[in-house]
């Protein structure tokens, strides 16, 4: 299969490239992953044998940086993921409960797809926001103070943006 | 209130832009500096200010940019180091949100002391949104001659680059934050070669954390001897601290090195004091790392001082009363928390971020995980206590990088100072086990 990525994404990706001498090319990779996931939703072996040629680097040197940092999606996820961070303060702050509540809420456990494909409900380690606790992140956006009503009004809103396209 | 020097404009609603800044009195210390300081006079103010670390080591500065290698003709590198990831740690990310061009000038100013022409801010993926925000602020400065070529006419070059992580806290490490800026996993190196000397593709390259190099900006205004005198001791200058848990005011808080714990607990000015009238039962006043502290230990020193927030009093007594400053992530418990559960959390965090090179740590952090889980949810054994502290003793000071030593810390602290917690849950399994835990044991081991 011959992956192509859009214009956008390719002149993002030689901006990138351009921020380093012209033989630390593979400086460029994490960014570099964060466009084309972004792009193709996640990171399936043909995206990343295609960011290795561009690169000019080996397919296993985009592997192994693929499967060491958290972020990327080495999997399909859902259309948002939800990522509820879990660690210590957030937790005395009632992250367990925020955690529960989605669960319940989407039908689904961490880890698990919405039937519609919509929303991946996922647990991450401290997102730097512990003052403003509990807290999740969807796409680039932090959602902070979280209640549960906050929480019905977020997950109304992207489920009926995602119906009208 | 005490004096306020990175935080001062931070409410200020157009500080984010350039007009702004200039307004309030931005580029002035790039100003000062390219009309008539050299290069090591810039570093020998740093010097004198007594500034150390802000990411949590607490080095001085200025000293660290001495140790820059100027005998090759190789380029140099500054690297700043947001990637923010220490739990309990928030207060980069308010300075880069709110006032980026203070990061931007502390840049310039840092690269012009250590000679680079190139520089890059290394931010955690997560804070892709801010990465946004910085770009912005870099295009401005880059439109106003701040950046690029020949700036404001004095010949010095720079260009200034963000780039992202990805979701690793290792990264925060300085030597895995060089291996991740080359594309690579985020594996620290072994030292030496001290970055310094052999950092950014084997070139010359100093990492410091994003307060510190805003601190820049301040000192440089106002002269390092001047902003010496705030704070005590070794303790100079002002500190940032986040503040989080049961408290009334969580946020971030610039004080004066030397402010009273107990003060900065209680005071409407800082925390306003614990959630909902309740006691408070302990402290991690550093980032989950250091050692917490009980509220026996806190508030004292163990000569019957009082305990302040500057980096001697707060480690005072080593570990067996003491803690550290760290990062100033300020995490504050109730009398209703759990330090077995809390313990638990901090060990699966380390687990989660252990990079699996060295064996103390990859295998270390997962079975103190393990062993903490039992406890927690009812299935411990007596021995199970003795066997966590053997464990920590043989990750702490087994591993390359540092962050053995922040798993095994927080385990030892909370079985120094809250054995009897530890014994309750392996005695009174069946009480645990009902506790008011959503979380079912099952889920834990789940990843996506």
């Amino acid at each position: 299969m011959n992956i192509q990525f859009s214009q956008e994404s390719m002149s993002e990706i030689n901006r990138i490239i351009g921020h380093f001498p012209p033989i630390r090319k593979k400086s460029a990779l994490l960014p570099v992953l964060h466009i084309v996931q972004k792009e193709s939703g996640w990171l399936s072996p043909e995206v990343m044998d295609k960011v290795a040629e561009i690169l000019e680097i080996k397919p296993i040197e985009v592997y192994e940086v693929a499967t060491f940092y958290s972020m990327y999606h080495t999997k399909p996820v859902g259309k948002h993921v939800i990522e509820v961070c879990q660690t210590g303060p957030c937790m005395i702050c009632g992250a367990d409960k925020t955690i529960a509540y989605i669960e319940t809420k989407l039908g689904i456990k961490v880890g698990e797809t919405t039937a519609d494909g919509l929303f991946t409900l996922k647990t991450v380690e401290c997102l730097g926001a512990c003052g403003y606790a509990p807290m999740f992140q969807i796409g680039e956006q932090y959602y902070e103070n979280l209640t549960e009503e906050k929480i019905d009004d977020i997950i109304r809103q992207l489920s009926t943006n995602a119906n009208n396209i | 209130m005490g004096r306020k020097l990175l935080l001062e404009n931070i409410e200020k609603p157009d500080i984010n832009t350039i007009d702004g800044y200039l307004k309030y009195g931005g580029y002035r210390s790039l100003d000062k500096v390219l009309k008539g300081m050299s290069p090591d006079e810039v570093t020998e103010e740093v010097k004198t200010s007594g500034l150390r670390g802000r990411g949590g080591a607490g080095f001085s500065t200025g000293l660290k940019w001495t140790f820059i290698d100027k005998s090759t003709d190789k380029p140099r590198y500054l690297l700043c180091n947001a990637d923010e990831s220490e739990p309990g740690t928030f207060k980069d990310r308010l300075l880069m949100e709110k006032n980026p061009h203070l990061l931007i000038e502390g840049m310039i100013l840092s690269s012009y002391a250590l000679g680079c022409n190139t520089a890059y801010i290394y931010i955690r993926g997560e804070y892709m949104f801010i990465l946004r925000i910085l770009e912005r602020a870099i295009q401005e400065a880059y439109a106003k001659g701040f950046l690029g070529k020949n700036i404001q006419s004095s010949g010095f070059n720079l260009d200034l680059y963000v780039h992202p992580g990805a979701g690793a806290y290792i990264c925060g490490e300085e030597t895995a934050l060089i291996e991740s800026l080359e594309g690579k996993r985020g594996n620290p190196r072994i030292k030496p070669p001290f970055p310094a000397v052999s950092g950014l593709w084997d070139c010359p390259t100093i990492v410091n954390n994003v307060e510190s190099i805003a601190a820049v900006v301040p000192i440089i205004m106002m002269g390092g001897a001047e902003y010496a005198k705030i704070g005590i001791g070794r303790s100079t200058g002002t500190k940032l601290i986040s503040a989080s848990g049961n408290i009334n005011n969580p946020g971030v808080y610039e004080i004066e090195m030397g402010v009273l714990v107990e003060e900065f607990i209680y005071s409407d000015e800082y925390c306003g004091g614990i959630k909902g009238g309740l006691d408070i039962k302990a402290c991690v006043p550093g980032g989950s790392s250091v050692p917490i502290l009980p509220k026996s230990l806190l508030f004292k020193e163990s000569n019957g001082s009082p305990r302040l927030m500057t980096y001697e009093s707060l480690s005072e007594g080593g570990f067996q009363t003491g803690s550290m400053l760290g990062s100033g992530g300020f995490i504050v418990y109730d009398e209703q928390q759990c330090i077995v559960r809390n313990t638990w959390n901090f060990a699966r965090f380390y687990h989660h971020e252990s990079c699996g090179q060295c064996s103390p740590c990859r295998e270390g952090t997962g079975w103190m995980e393990r062993v903490l889980h039992n406890i927690e949810y009812g299935h411990g054994k007596e021995e199970d206590i003795d066997l966590l502290w053997d464990i920590q003793r043989r990750i702490e000071g087994n591993t390359i990088c540092p962050l053995g030593d922040a798993a095994a810390w927080p385990v030892a602290a909370a079985i120094r100072h809250f054995r009897h917690e530890f014994e309750y849950h392996v005695k009174y399994p069946h009480r645990v086990k009902d506790a008011d835990h959503v979380y079912q044991p099952e889920m834990k081991y789940q990843t996506v």
